[in-house]
């Protein structure tokens, strides 16, 4: 019996769609997978025009976008292939299991390009700490995160947390990994020739995750737990084992072409091979080793983890084999690439699935939601804040500081292995999270950033802003951008308003992608971030990868010494719309966004890199979120000095103190290196507004950091 | 001159066995091989071995319980039981007391966390082949990355162990004071590593791979393996 298709998931267009291009009904099993390959997950149809805006070119890219990751060329013939991708459902659902496989999928994301994982990231919007439901959610989901990357032996070196009461049902987890990659040993997807053999790698098939993409392609039901069958369950132990048979697998030179099995499993793999290399391909389902009886679609959508598919020439299957075994790993020969365009997947010799692969993985049609601006969308003015009294300032800068948006995130971080692999130059809790390559002798710097309050504000601009972020304490430290990847974190795009922030989000990207010449090379999308309860604020995650100038040790954004002074560069004032200012101490006020200039942030990432150059000072941090006082507070605070500022070179509004947007960064700078620092400077506006004294930090002789802002803030030392 | 030649044994989860080899290679110069867990037997002319850290068979069953079963266990016994050194970190720890070449078991942290972090240890015992580049009272800056890390013996075996001075590194303060604050999985008497009686078997939680190029934030680590190369070259001269 034939179910309804849009029991499916497949719209009356789109089943139409289908209908005229088979020419034919299609059967049981051909509406199931087409139903979850058409699914927003798996399909993007609703991005995919957007998306095609991003700019993906660029000196550093190797490979841009299509492929599992980008990679960007590090020199030396080595590459690095990044980037990030979204498990929100399933975490929103079961956290340490959602939130684990959601790691385990990007590190087999970046194996699959034939690079060994040496770095992990996780962006996590969380629900806010007062709500228990939330609190729940965020401890297992950094314990899920922490359970499957520790013992796969990647280390975790950074990310970005945050907290809103838009997540408390819908929690974001973007996972991000890093691999390596000799250049002249990418694997591609796109290699296979008729006649090669389709080998699966990795664990048994069972019935977890059926359909999971699907799931993922809507918004969460009030009761999650009728989705829990949905959610994959991880086994870091087998993923270590696969990521090390598979690279050796491939420095044999064995593999043509390589697939994880990702969302929609041996259908959306084997399918996209056979669409991107111009082939045809042949399932056998009674040769996929199982752990229990399953329906063939079932077999072709099964979602089990720590599953490859290389496709390999007959007379490697030996050694293959022999490898496999080695590692304990089950393996099987389960079809063939042909050349008729089809896939096809078999079961007791019966062709039960017959579609085009082009059809599969690209047939679905593009679907243009409408697009309306919002009316609620803030057109406020930015009204000049009255200036702060020092106690004010000092009260402020302390509820500030308690805010678990800006507190430190050691009880995050301690719980994950970054220093496996033992290549972590700078750890987590730093501006900018640094290792090195041993390969080249080099530094690459990463950094990751999401801001849903200042998107929410003006989509364009705090798309734009939120990529700057990541992109100034790059700069800062010392590295040149290569190339970014993204996650663009939405509630669903049939709502017009949703749909033009969307679309609004994904321009401000877009300029600065072009603008700073920082190409797109991969990304993701997770829309109908929502439940009955509420949807997210929009939230565009970014992070860029760098790399160091290796001439210089990179720049820290905190350094104990005992004289010298404070500069500020930049703007005095920054503004306060979507700051940690206008959320936590004047709610409710309605702020302009501040916009970017593209000619000041590249005149600022020129000066900021030959700082560097120069060794013209001894730390420095990009100003970001709570502004110019929270980011000398946490100088003062981690690296245990003091600094005195000078009231007549600063002025006492919110603007100046807890502004943000724009290009701005404090610098400590040694008397010696005074005249170098304003020589790298020059022309940009630079002030002289403090020194360093042996403790606190005062202002007009008021000390903002007493002892009890202090103790429980410094977190550990690293 | 003879130099050391280092066995690190790889099982399946292991995860800084290479870690462990690029220590010792960028301190020592020496050799390393990685030997895989179903060899029955070590390289010839294997000096020290080591059991590395990581997730062992995933720590299912419990922590080190599977690797203690592996074939190439019985040539690391004979291995030690002819005095020559062996090494266990972290997980490497872990399978040394369930192989039972050491006392005790390593239990959950107290905090129930995983807990990866630099710390402090005070060097107990500078008379061993793994610590005669250290001074007994010194103070090492190096990270653990482990759940389970709280060593347990029975109390009356413990006051045995410490009476015979069995335990080499223990968590303390910068300073060198040890004590409960300062240790961070809750062991007791702040125990990060002991030895047996013989003093060539040692098993320790922290990871001085980690600790061996300032770039990472600390040499602390790198003496141990000058010490043991010292150890083993002295013995080969004999």
């Amino acid at each position: 019996m034939r179910p309804d298709h849009r029991a499916a998931g497949l719209s009356d267009a789109e089943y139409g769609e289908i209908v005229r291009a088979l020419g034919r009904e299609p059967e049981h099993a051909e509406l199931m997978i087409l139903g979850v390959m058409w699914s927003e997950h798996c399909s993007y149809k609703s991005t995919r025009r957007l998306l095609s805006t991003l700019p993906t070119n660029g000196e550093a890219v190797v490979q841009g976008p299509g492929e599992n990751a980008g990679i960007v060329d590090i020199g030396e013939g080595w590459g690095i292939a990044f980037k990030v991708e979204s498990h929100n459902h399933p975490s929103a659902v079961a956290p340490y299991q959602g939130a684990a496989t959601g790691v385990g999928g990007i590190i087999r994301d970046v194996l699959a390009m034939g690079a060994r994982p040496v770095a992990l990231l996780d962006g996590l919007c969380l629900g806010e700490k007062s709500c228990p439901e939330a609190d729940a959610l965020a401890d297992g989901i950094v314990k899920g995160i922490a359970g499957y990357g520790n013992a796969v032996g990647v280390p975790t070196i950074g990310g970005k947390t945050l907290y809103d009461r838009c997540y408390n049902g819908n929690p974001l987890v973007n996972a991000m990994c890093l691999g390596l990659v000799p250049i002249d040993g990418i694997v591609s997807s796109r290699t296979a020739r008729p006649g090669q053999l389709a080998v699966l790698i990795g664990s048994r098939t069972g019935r977890d995750g059926i359909a999971g993409a699907a799931f993922a392609s809507s918004g969460l039901a009030d009761d999650t737990r009728s989705s829990r069958p949905q959610v994959q369950i991880g086994d870091p132990f087998v993923e270590k084992l696969l990521v090390e048979c598979c690279l050796e697998i491939h420095s044999k030179g064995l593999i043509v072409a390589m697939q994880d099995m990702g969302a929609a499993g041996i259908t959306s793999s084997s399918s996209e091979i056979a669409a991107k290399s111009g082939t045809g391909i042949r399932i056998d389902a009674d040769l996929v080793p199982l752990r229990e009886e399953m329906e063939t679609w079932e077999i072709a959508l099964s979602e089990s983890q720590e599953r490859m598919l290389l496709i390999a020439e007959e007379g490697a299957l030996e050694e293959i084999g022999s490898i496999a075994d080695r590692w304990q790993l089950d393996w099987a020969v389960i079809g063939k690439v042909t050349d008729d365009g089809l896939f096809v997947m078999t079961k007791g010799g019966r062709e039960v699935v017959s579609l085009p692969a082009e059809m599969v993985g690209g047939g679905c049609p593009p679907v243009q939601w409408p697009s309306c601006k919002p009316s609620a969308e803030a057109e406020g003015q930015e009204r000049p804040s009255d200036p702060l009294d020092p106690g004010g300032t000092e009260r402020c800068l302390f509820t500030i500081l308690e805010n678990p948006n800006l507190a430190e995130r050691s009880r995050i971080y301690r719980q994950y292995d970054y220093m496996v692999q033992t290549n972590t130059v700078v750890p987590p809790g730093n501006s900018v999270s640094i290792f090195r390559v041993r390969e080249n002798r080099s530094l690459v710097a990463v950094t990751m950033e999401v801001d849903p309050w200042k998107c929410s504000l003006d989509p364009f601009a705090g798309a734009a802003e939120t990529f700057l972020k990541a992109l100034r304490p790059l700069w800062v430290s010392g590295a040149n951008h290569l190339g970014m990847t993204n996650c663009l974190n939405f509630p669903s795009p049939e709502d017009p308003g949703n749909h033009w922030i969307l679309e609004r989000s994904a321009s401000g990207l877009a300029a600065v992608a072009r603008d700073l010449a920082c190409p797109v090379v991969s990304g993701n999308v997770s829309l109908y971030n929502e439940n009955p309860s509420g949807k997210i604020l929009p939230s565009p995650l970014v992070a860029v990868v760098g790399l160091q100038d290796c001439n210089n040790p990179p720049l820290r954004d905190r350094e104990s010494i005992e004289a010298g002074s404070v500069f500020l560069v930049g703007d005095i004032k920054g503004t306060l719309g979507g700051s940690a200012f206008s959320r936590i101490i004047t709610p409710g006020a309605e702020h302009k966004p501040g916009c970017y200039d593209p000619s000041k942030e590249k005149d600022f990432m020129k000066r900021a890199l030959k700082t560097v150059r120069k060794e013209a000072a001894s730390a420095g941090r990009a100003i970001a979120g709570g502004g110019l006082m929270t980011s000398l507070a946490k100088m003062c605070i981690t690296a245990d000095i003091g600094i005195g500022l000078d009231s007549t070179v600063l002025d006492t509004t919110p603007e100046c103190l807890f502004g943000e947007w724009g290009p701005r960064a404090v610098y400590l700078v040694p008397e010696r290196s005074t005249e170098l620092f304003l020589s790298c400077w020059e022309g940009f506006p630079v002030r002289r507004i403090g020194e360093i004294t042996p403790g606190g930090l005062t202002l007009e002789g008021h000390e903002m950091l007493p002892e009890e802002t202090r103790a429980g803030k410094a977190g550990r030392k690293l | 001159m003879e130099t050391m030649r280092t066995s690190v044994i790889v099982f399946p989860g292991s995860n800084c066995d290479r870690d462990v080899m690029h220590a010792i290679s960028a301190s020592t110069g020496t050799m390393t091989d990685l030997v895989w867990h179903e060899h029955r037997t070590l390289p010839r002319d294997t000096g020290l071995v080591i059991l590395p850290g990581g997730f062992s068979y995933g720590d299912y069953l419990r922590c080190g319980a599977m690797a203690a079963k592996s074939p190439i266990i019985d040539a690391v016994i004979k291995h030690a039981s002819s005095g020559l050194p062996v090494l266990g970190i972290c997980n490497g720890f872990q399978v040394l007391t369930e192989i039972g070449l050491l006392p005790g078991a390593l239990l959950a942290n107290t905090s129930l966390d995983f807990i990866c972090d630099f710390c402090h240890v005070r060097v107990e015992r500078e008379d061993t082949p793994f610590t005669g580049h250290y001074r007994k009272g010194e103070v090492l800056r190096i990270p653990i990355a482990h759940y389970e890390g709280r060593f347990y013996l029975p109390e009356e075996q413990l006051r045995t162990l410490e009476e015979e001075g069995l335990v080499v590194f223990r968590y303390c303060s910068p300073e060198g004071v040890t004590g409960e604050d300062f240790t961070p999985n809750g062991s007791p008497n702040g125990i990060a590593g002991i030895i047996n009686r013989k003093g060539n078997v040692l098993g320790m939680m922290p990871h001085p791979e980690r600790a061996t190029e300032s770039l990472l934030g600390s040499l602390d680590g790198a003496p141990l393996w000058g010490s043991v190369n010292s150890w083993i070259r002295g013995r080969l001269g004999e």
